[in-house]
């Protein structure tokens, strides 16, 4: 077993190109649990905790990027939970201060579980993940990363150096059920985005199909009944419809972490409430 | 490895809030867990598990196995040289399994290897061929004439009826229901862990070893070992909670067999998923109940039928049952009562000892019954129970007087004069709310509801069990040394004992001796003895002391000794002006005497369920108010108020935190914890899936400590440990009711009870 050190983004790279089964390591979240669990065998590992490249926040006005090593506990509070609540508020869900001191956006989306929490809010606001090898790089949507239950479409030989995502005008919030009130794996999640210049809502789901999923048929609906490009206040049975036809597009299942069916109940209160919520500011 | 610690050398003495000796290593990771153990030339001990909740053994092939380099020994069924089986009260639990595995997890073979990871690839390279078998597990289907027994001692572990006054009276007012309990885990932090040396040529072993009852470890692990108890030595290591699950064998016969026939220490450490497997659980159970009661509400007679499942061994399972179906009644004046109990064998994991030990499911039924009662007479849940609280002097159902404190209406009114929590603001930190960070929930959508539950849990064994308890003092030269095998779990014994030393004694210093074999038993650290029992051992080894001190001095001084007293640090005389400090007085001689305490002897019921079989009683109240989403289903719990009948208050801070500690637990199990089964498979064997109450999920705990001292108990305090956990569940779920109008006969109560 060996463990590389690289300092910067390019050694990590090189050393990435030079041994392709390695083992990249962020805060370690996941992949010490399944290496205690003897779900994996760790080899060659490459640890990315000193590449300060994985850490930066990029703003340019339009959009911000994350840093793929960039731990929770700063997209708690401060810029980014300003410029992106719903992504602040996903942080601040994730399991316990020594998780969120560690964890980060690159290890949630390495690992592609689909209660991954800040995966819903990358889909809600149509992220881009920017992935490096050390002969290329290349921006995938996160639509096209996510492509089954703990499956991505990173490439052996990628890292994935950052997130990109728009910062929007309007009103975003993330909501999460578990059963208890803090470090705790989503049963459902759903994050809502109201883009008040595009006059769009999106709405995306953690933890009730094998990747978080996208509700385009509720999206477009509501955009039908109601003028997003204005807050208003929105009356309950609008919400009531709206959760139901978001519950429609859920691909919930039963397991020993709850059932199918409240799993889809849950996520038709939430997006109704958070639709509530956006009307309410 | 363990040492002699020396305590605090303040004026701790009984009343205060000394401070534990092993606080502050606890709190900064310095304490020595037996998962710490080491030894020199140390091997790595694990165990092969059934992946199968019951299946045949056709074949097992170690060949493979024994070809990794490191792999030192590899034991199964036929390598117990002694008794093939262990248990707490029946020996009916195989060491390995033999021909047939009756539960997934039950150990089939262990290895001993130069590292965990060779014991890993070892355990992956045995070849085990089963013949998978269709596994019972459902207690009651157990019971069914046509259901075959998984074992040859049946599947009925034990039936017990009760049988008391009027069989046939019929109540102005019936109500009745079905309650379900589901399975809980003790969840201790520190994880199972031994370490063995083996004595030359194989003639003993000594072991250091997290247990609750060291001398009841050593008897079944000598009976395994087919030697004499004497040649086997055991040390209490460094123990992270019990609450039941240690009073079972786990690991202890397979580390000594290693090492016994490696001739090598051996260590072996259960990480969290095994200890899942590795230990009992709580036992789910199933009450079907049904009060008699006047139209004013007093009652009259209960009917029940209690179901506890008790898995594939028999554990303390009929313990348990005597438990249940002995407080259905709940801490009430009931004269009529048709009850029976059975506890069951099924291909579930085992159940025994866990906290309020059969006394948290009846008590979640009859709390249950209770509000049903209320509701159907238009009273209070706080007027039904003062209608009936019992009293000391009146007669259980099993005919036994209640000779202990009874102060059961104390309970409850001082409960009922808690201050209320102030109402939900609108403006209320999200973190506050339920739901808490995953922002689910606004005040809008949040229901108050309130709840009570009561209970009454016998202290020590029953039927006829002698739990004694033997300590040990030796005073010179102002040191007072105390020896006992009395295990300390978390629950405070290492700070009472020194209380009391300083008090009877007047030493400021007090050395704490290792916990071993090398004395008698000190019974088990478990059913809220400890205090009573080993807490009546040192004060009785500590004033046999004081008794001989105050002769010495006497002698030496030319006083009577009976005039003789001690006054903080000073021996003085009660009637002249006589004073000498202990110091002084105990320098230069040695003083050193041991005491046996016993309680009352008590009796094994009858075919009817009669008999004195409790040594003595506890009570408490506990009034839950939680907050409800009624539409998610989600539950915070926001206060939990209670009086505790506790005798006397020996250490404040020690008591408030089995009060609080107790509370959590009762907590789990009301909103989450349970082991999840799927046709005895378990689901959740980890700390990802099987919930705990976190610090945003406990309530915070307003609690009264009734002081009514105990005639019976040597220091007048009553055992508090268990109390704390048992009437909290029901008076959560009752609370739960009164926000959403559900009747949620089932704990733990899941988000879909609620809102689907
Ligand atoms: C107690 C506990 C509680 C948790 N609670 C939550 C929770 O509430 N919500 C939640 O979403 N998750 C939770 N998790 C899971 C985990 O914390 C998150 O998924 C976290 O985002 C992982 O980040 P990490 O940096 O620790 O990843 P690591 O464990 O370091 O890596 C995870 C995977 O991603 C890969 N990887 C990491 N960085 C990169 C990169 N830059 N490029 C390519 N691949 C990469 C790794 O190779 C590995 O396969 C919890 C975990 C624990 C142990």
């Amino acid at each position: 077993m060996s463990v590389v050190v690289p300092r910067t983004l390019t050694d990590a790279l090189s050393a990435m190109a030079a041994n392709p089964s390695a083992l990249l390591l962020q805060g370690g979240t996941d992949l010490m649990v399944e290496i205690n669990f003897n779900h994996r065998k760790p080899v060659d590992v490459i640890a990315l905790r000193r590449v300060a490249e994985l850490r930066a926040v990029k703003i340019d006005g339009k959009t911000i990027s994350i840093g793929a090593g960039l731990p929770y506990q700063e997209m708690e509070t401060g810029q980014i939970a300003q410029l992106v609540p719903a992504l602040g508020q996903a942080a601040r869900t994730v399991g316990s201060p020594q998780i969120r001191a560690a964890g980060s956006l690159g290890g949630n989306l390495g690992t592609c579980s689909p209660a991954g929490d800040g995966l819903p809010v990358l889909s809600a606001l149509d992220a881009m993940i920017n992935l490096r090898s050390a002969s290329a790089s290349r921006a995938v949507s996160i639509h096209e990363f996510m492509v089954g239950v703990k499956r991505n479409a990173k490439m052996p030989d990628e890292i994935i150096v950052s997130a990109t995502m728009p910062i929007v005008r309007g009103w975003q919030g993330y909501a999460k059920v578990g059963v208890r009130n803090a470090m705790v794996i989503s049963v459902a999640s759903c994050c809502l985005v109201v883009d008040r210049a595009a006059g769009t809502v999106a709405v995306a789901l953690g933890a009730v199909g094998p990747t978080v999923i996208r509700c385009r048929q509720a999206e477009q609906w509501l955009a039908t009944k109601v003028d997003l490009k204005q807050t208003a206040t929105i009356d309950a049975k609008l919400a009531a419809e709206f959760g139901q036809r978001v519950a429609t597009e859920a691909r919930p299942i039963d397991d020993h972490r709850s059932t199918a069916d409240y799993r889809r109940h849950a996520v038709a209160k939430l997006s109704g409430r958070l639709l509530q919520r956006s009307g309410a500011q | 490895m363990s040492q002699a610690t020396q305590t605090s050398t303040r004026r701790d003495v009984l009343g205060t809030s000394a401070l534990r000796p092993d606080g502050v290593a606890k709190v900064t990771g310095q304490f020595e867990f037996s998962s710490d153990l080491h030894a020199e030339h140390m091997l790595w001990g694990a165990t092969l598990r059934s992946p199968h909740p019951y299946a045949r053994i056709v074949n097992i092939d170690l060949s493979a196995a024994y070809k990794i380099s490191g792999v030192e020994a590899i034991i199964t069924a036929e390598d117990v040289p002694g008794k093939k089986t262990y248990g707490l009260i029946s020996s009916d639990q195989p060491v390995f399994a033999d021909q047939v595995v009756r539960y997934m997890g039950e150990p089939i073979a262990a290895v001993a290897a130069d590292h965990p990871e060779t014991c890993r690839r070892a355990l992956a390279a045995i070849k085990v061929d089963y013949e998978i078998l269709q596994p019972v597990t459902d207690a009651e289907v157990a019971l069914l004439p046509n259901t075959m027994p998984m074992h040859p001692d049946g599947n009925l572990i034990r039936h017990q009826r009760i049988i008391a006054g009027d069989q046939n009276l019929q109540g102005e007012v019936i109500v009745e229901g079905v309650y379900e309990i589901g399975m809980q885990d003790q969840a201790f932090l520190g994880l199972e862990a031994a370490l063995a040396l083996p004595d030359p040529g194989g003639a003993g072993v000594e072991m250091w070893v997290a247990t609750q009852w060291l001398h009841e470890d050593r008897k079944q692990i000598a009976a395994c070992l087919g030697l004499p108890e004497t040649k086997v030595r055991l040390t209490l290591g460094g123990v992270g909670g019990a609450f039941g699950a240690r009073e079972d064998i786990s690991l202890q016969v397979h580390c000594a067999l290693l090492a016994l026939r490696t001739s090598r220490p051996i260590k072996m450490q259960y990480g969290r998923e095994e200890s899942f497997f590795g230990h009992v659980h709580r036992h789910p159970a199933k009450i079907y109940i049904r009060h008699h009661a006047t139209r004013t509400g007093v009652l009259q007679r209960i009917e029940a039928k209690m179901y506890f499942d008790g898995g594939a061994y028999a554990s303390t399972s009929s313990a348990v049952l005597i438990n249940g179906v002995t407080h259905i009644q709940g801490p009430y004046k009931c004269a009529n009562a048709t009850v029976d109990g059975y506890a069951v064998r099924t291909n579930n994991p085992p159940c025994g000892a866990m906290r309020g030990f059969g006394v948290v499911q009846a008590c979640y039924a009859h709390e249950s019954q209770m509000d049903k009662l209320a509701a159907a007479c238009n009273l209070s849940p706080v007027e039904i129970r003062l209608i009936n609280a019992m009293q000391t002097g009146d007669k259980l159902i099993t005919g036994q007087v209640v000779e202990s404190v009874a102060p059961v209406a104390r309970c409850i009114r001082e409960t009922d004069a808690i201050a209320m929590p102030a109402p939900l603001a609108k403006n209320a930190d999200p973190l506050e709310l339920v739901g808490g960070t995953g922002l689910t929930s606004l005040p809008e959508n949040i229901v108050r509801g309130v709840g009570w539950g009561v209970s009454i849990k016998n202290l020590m064994y029953s039927e006829s069990f002698d739990d004694f308890a033997v300590a040990r003092c030796r005073l010179s030269d102002g040191v007072a040394t105390l020896k006992y095998a009395t295990v300390e779990v978390g629950q405070g014994f290492v700070v009472l004992a020194p209380q009391i030393a300083r008090t009877i004694l007047g030493v400021d210093e007090v050395v704490l001796d290792t916990v071993d074999t090398g004395i008698g038993s000190a019974g088990s650290t478990s059913a809220s003895r400890q205090t009573w029992m080993s807490g009546g051992a040192v004060d009785g080894a500590c004033r046999l002391v004081r008794q001989k001190l105050f002769e010495h001095v006497g002698a030496k001084f030319d006083i009577d000794p009976m005039r003789l007293v001690v006054e903080d640090t000073d021996i003085v005389d009660m009637i002249g002006d006589f004073r000498i400090s202990v110091v002084e007085a105990s320098t230069g001689v040695v003083i050193d005497e041991t005491f046996e305490h016993h309680h009352r002897p008590t009796e094994e019921l009858d075919a009817d369920g009669q008999g004195n079989c409790h040594v003595a009683f506890a009570f408490v109240a506990h009034r839950a108010v939680v907050d409800v989403d009624v539409e998610l289903g989600l539950v915070k719990v926001i206060q939990i108020a209670t009086a505790q009948d506790v005798g006397r208050v020996l250490n404040p801070v020690a008591a408030l935190g089995q009060i609080e500690g107790g509370i959590a637990q009762g907590l789990g199990l009301a909103i989450m914890e349970e082991i999840v089964l799927d046709n005895g498979k378990m689901r959740n064997p980890s700390f990802t899936d099987y919930l705990l109450p976190t610090a945003l999920d406990a309530p915070k705990v307003v609690a009264v400590m009734i002081e009514e001292p105990e005639p019976q108990a040597p220091l007048g305090a009553k055992g508090i440990g268990e109390p704390p956990c048992i009437s909290v569940t029901p008076a959560i779920a009752a609370a739960i009711r009164n926000a959403t109008g559900k009747e949620l006969p089932r704990v733990p109560i899941r988000p879909q009870d609620i809102c689907l």
